[in-house]
């Protein structure tokens, strides 16, 4: 995020959306993703000249197109790589990465790995919606075992990966989940990662109602929401069910149990505490239904960024030294041959 | 001393070497792990000071410490240095210094008939000559006969002179090549103060190694001083080379590109941004590049080579020269990058430093045979220039030419070196930045008085689309690798704007054949019986062995691409106004394909694709033939 230097004119959500004619599913549920953004971008103090959008390829990679700002829809799996380059090479952009859990965790799944490792200053927004949209329907490194796809017509057999849990072990110092229809927290969140200064990591769960519609109902279903759901709050008790439950630590098998606090008693209950990696580690370990899904930022824990550091250690190794490039390209073993000499001297 | 001394008699007979020859060809050669490639250098360096001209071929194995003594583990480095003009670093060794058996066995077969051997007999054991697969000792069996033997024992001589150190017996072994360092430097005249202050340098406050080394140089120079033996260990004298007046240095090919580079982003006025990922052989130019931060030059070690080229990419949308390089197999993974740098309009540096090829190949060993790759290999019609650099030192303005192009066009520019430039050494008269015209760079910041800014605007001349920095009011707009409208840069994928934009990007390209020099003839005159055409580092033996051929009497003439694609606008004609086209190559004939495909000429090829470079002879006996 880039720090604001001289009063502008504030933007309105409909400043950010481009003048390009939406071309997803209807009732997709990059729609609403799309709304949250525009809607929290002026919230944020951004600009659009300011800031990049930058993609790879899938349904969620056209995101760019809607935006009016900055935009690159790159090759599959590559954003985290451009991004790279357009942070480093311009530090003064805000820069954001929008994949899929295709884009983002098979063809790219190396990029985003490193790009977490480094810590470089931006946001990623994962739309997972454990499918392969855009080729029509295949099985991806997220659907869960069994999926039927034209790829996997008896079903899937692999085990999928979990996209906070890869965040956390390769070393992602923020870790958000949402829901795509969540609008009255996305914004939060989307405030929280563009305020964290380095890699910010947001799954958002998306429902793709062509090819894996419903997918996530059990735990997005607003009826049972209460009951399914747990908004985590710095400092604050892990409790849902309107507070009849919450999550507490077993201490012979160290991993999370729902506890009953229908009594009142929390005193078991674990109160979040973002900057704590075990805790994290169990948080996005949690497998719906035997837990409810952990949701709001799950792990927020600040460390130098990429960028910051190599700019440092450019600052002191060019302290005191002047560029001058004649100079350079006549370092080392050298000799003059003067107009006299009749060979070198 | 017996031994050597008998040796140095026997060896008297046909000397291939004058007292005072005009030019000689050196091959050290040892184990990987004897430091053949540091005494190479550090003799490579005094030759210079010493006014010869030189050039170096460092041929090294893959494997870092191969197992001792044994054949594949051999590495060598050969300098040809004299005082006329060199072009190649030599067709035969004239003097080939042999630390193990099987360094021996392995470049004996080069070295030229009555040519002088130095081996080690200490290293000449039971146990190395097994490995190297000798039956008998060489250096007693007669089998060298047809040579110039100079036996004697290095590695005890090197034990003695750095004794007082208290060195173990492995660490005062590893003092041989400075032993020998300082022999050779005694052979031909070579001052020894260059090297003790880079020992000084180089060892630093380890005060011990410094000194042992420098001991066991000292001891080597003063066993030739002092040895005095007739024969083949005496001192050659050769007359520096005539060469213009001028501020010179030695530079190796990856040296010379990264100055380039930086000297391109500097007349653009840009920031330099290098994405690389490490691979042999094109590593140099990134170690090279990750020191000089003060340059504004940022080097990002990416995660793969795919990584690399996105970066490079991402740098240039943001507003800087986007720079990357690899080797063969690298260039491959960065192929899909490419299409997205030349559908979006990027401007990017590609350098290609190419090795023995298919696939993995022969990692340290060089060859050509990446011109199809970088020509044609892409999906889609996909244009992208191509040029070439011919030696070491060339290398820098190569690099400025890349720079230039891709600035100019905004396009990727593929620039082509190979394993033998980016290692090899010559002396460089060292230019000065302000010699070379400076890049016109212009971002766009002009907001359209209504509707939005088109990223595919173009200069009507060239057909460069604009720059527009990220950052800058009013012009927000998108890019990306799907097809744009030529009219309003958003996604247009109707049949007409696709002919008209693939109508406009090989337009874009071909166009630049208007704005880079007329083909001149390197050797010989515009028209004759034969035109033998190269491109890249074929040009030393290309240029000699045509010189040596006009010599005698022959219509041959060189003419040395560094335009490859677009090929130069009169280059057709050029090669119409000779009899016959020989194109050598390290690779089984691929600029000839071009030319052919481009021309309808009869191009003929001449293949060499053993790892090793074209020998002069070798394209003396091709002209011959050609002309028979």
């Amino acid at each position: 995020m880039n720090e604001m230097t001289k009063p502008v004119p504030a933007t309105r959500p409909e400043d950010w959306a481009s003048d390009q004619e939406v071309r997803w599913c209807p009732g997709c549920g990059d729609y609403a993703i799309l709304k949250a953004v525009q809607k929290t971008m002026p919230e944020l103090g951004a600009r659009p000249e300011t800031t990049v959008f930058i993609s790879g390829i899938g349904c969620s990679s056209r995101f760019p197109y809607y935006m009016e700002t900055y935009g690159f829809h790159t090759i599959h799996g590559r954003a985290p790589a451009i991004a790279t380059g357009v942070k480093l090479a311009n530090p003064g952009l805000d820069v954001w990465i929008v994949t899929g859990d295709g884009d983002g965790l098979s063809i790219g799944g190396n990029h985003m790995l490193h790009l977490l490792r480094r810590n470089l200053d931006c946001q990623v927004l994962l739309f997972n919606n454990e499918i392969y949209g855009l080729t029509k329907g295949q099985y991806s490194p997220t659907s869960r075992v069994g999926t039927e796809s034209p790829s996997s017509p008896w079903g899937s057999v692999e085990r999928p990966v979990f996209p906070c849990e890869f965040a956390l072990g390769a070393g992602a110092r923020f870790i958000a989940r949402v829901i795509d229809t969540a609008q009255k927290q996305m914004p939060e969140v989307l405030k929280r990662a563009y305020r964290h200064k380095g890699t910010s990591f947001v799954e958002i769960y998306q429902n793709c109602v062509v090819y894996n519609d419903g997918v996530f109902e059990g735990f997005t279903d607003r009826k049972n929401a209460a009951n399914t759901q747990i908004w985590l709050e710095h400092g604050k008790p892990m409790l849902f069910a309107n507070g009849t439950k919450g999550l507490a630590v077993n201490r012979e098998t160290l991993r999370m149990e729902v506890v009953d606090t229908s009594d009142g008693d929390v005193s078991r209950v674990v109160v979040h505490d973002e900057t704590n990696k075990a805790v994290a580690k169990m948080l996005v370990s949690m497998r719906f239904p035997e837990f409810p899904v952990a949701l709001g930022v799950i792990f927020c824990d600040p460390r130098p960024n990429f960028g910051e550091a190599l700019e440092r250690q450019r600052a002191e190794h060019a302290a005191g030294k002047t560029a001058d490039l004649d100079a350079l390209l006549r370092k080392g073993p050298s000799w003059e041959v003067r107009p006299q000499d009749a060979g070198p001297a | 001393m017996a031994t050597a001394l008998e040796a140095a008699r026997d060896a008297r007979r046909g000397s291939v070497l004058d007292d005072n020859p005009d030019h000689v060809v050196v091959r050290f050669a040892g184990d990987s792990g004897d430091g053949m490639q540091l005494t190479g250098g550090q003799f490579t360096i005094s030759t210079a000071l010493a006014g010869n001209d030189l050039a170096t071929f460092p041929d090294y194995p893959a494997e870092i410490r191969a197992p001792q003594g044994t054949l594949f583990g051999v590495s060598a480095f050969q300098i040809h240095f004299g005082s006329n003009r060199i072009d190649t670093a030599g067709d035969m060794p004239d003097v080939l210094v042999a630390m193990n058996p099987a360094a021996l066995k392995v470049n004996l077969r080069d070295l030229r008939r009555g040519g002088l051997i130095i081996a080690d007999t200490g290293a000449f054991g039971e146990r190395n000559l097994v490995k190297a697969g000798y039956q008998t000792n060489p250096l007693e069996d007669g089998s060298l006969a047809p040579y110039q033997l100079l036996a004697f024992d290095i590695s005890r001589m090197t034990l003695e002179a750095v004794k007082e150190f208290g060195l173990g017996n492995k660490d005062a072994l590893r003092c041989k090549n400075m032993w020998t360092l300082g022999l050779a430097l005694w052979m031909f005249g070579r001052p020894r103060q260059p090297i003790l202050d880079w020992l000084a340098r180089k060892f630093g406050p380890n005060e011990l190694l410094r000194d042992a080394n420098i001991a066991a140089l000292n001891a080597g120079h003063a066993y030739g001083e002092t040895a005095e033996l007739s024969g083949p260990l005496k001192q050659f004298r050769l007359a520096p080379a005539e060469v213009e007046p001028g501020f010179y240095r030695t530079v190796t090919g990856a040296e010379a590109l990264s100055l380039g580079l930086v000297a391109g982003a500097k007349l653009a006025g840009l920031p330099l941004f290098f994405g690389g990922y490490p691979i042999t052989p094109a590593s140099a130019l990134l170690h090279a590049l990750a020191r000089l931060r003060e340059y504004d030059v940022t080097t990002f070690q990416a995660e793969d080579e795919i990584a690399a080229i996105c970066a490079a990419i991402g740098a240039s949308y943001a507003g800087s020269l986007g720079v990357t390089s690899s080797s063969g197999p690298g260039i491959a993974l960065k192929t899909e990058a490419m299409g997205l740098a030349v559908m979006t309009e990027l401007p990017l540096v590609i350098v290609n430093s190419q090795r023995g090829g298919p696939s993995t190949g022969l990692p340290t060993k060089t060859e050509q045979s990446d011109l199809y790759q970088a020509v044609y290999g892409r999906n889609g019609d996909t244009p992208i220039p191509v040029i070439a650099a011919r030696s070491p030192s060339d290398c820098f303005e190569v690099a400025i030419e890349a720079c230039r192009i891709a600035l100019m066009f905004m396009t990727p520019v593929i620039l082509l070196t190979d394993g033998y430039i980016a290692n090899a050494a010559e002396p460089w008269k060292v230019p000065h930045v302000a010699d070379f015209a400076p890049i016109p760079v212009s971002f766009h910041t002009e907001v359209p008085a209504e509707g939005h800014v088109n990223p595919y605007a173009r200069d009507p001349e060239t057909l460069r689309r604009i720059w527009v920095k990220p950052g800058t009011p009013g012009l927000t707009h998108r890019i990306g690798g799907i097809e744009k409208s030529h009219a309003t840069g958003n996604i247009d994928y109707s049949p007409e704007n696709h002919q008209k934009m693939t109508d406009t990007r090989k337009a874009k390209v071909d166009g630049i054949a208007r704005y880079i020099p007329a083909q001149g003839v390197e050797c010989g005159e515009a028209t004759g019986d034969l035109v033998v055409v190269g491109w890249g580092s074929t040009w030393g033996p290309i240029r000699q062995a045509v010189a040596q051929c006009r010599a005698r009497g022959m219509r041959v003439s060189h003419v040395h691409l560094r335009h490859i694609w677009p090929l130069p606008a009169n280059l057709g004609d050029l090669l119409r106004g000779f009899g016959r086209v020989l194109v050598p190559e390290m690779n089984t004939g691929q600029l000839k394909t071009l030319l052919r495909d481009q021309y309808l000429v009869d191009a003929r090829p001449l293949s060499k694709v053993s790892g090793q470079p074209f020998r002069i002879a070798e394209i003396v006996a091709a002209i011959e033939e050609t002309l028979a």
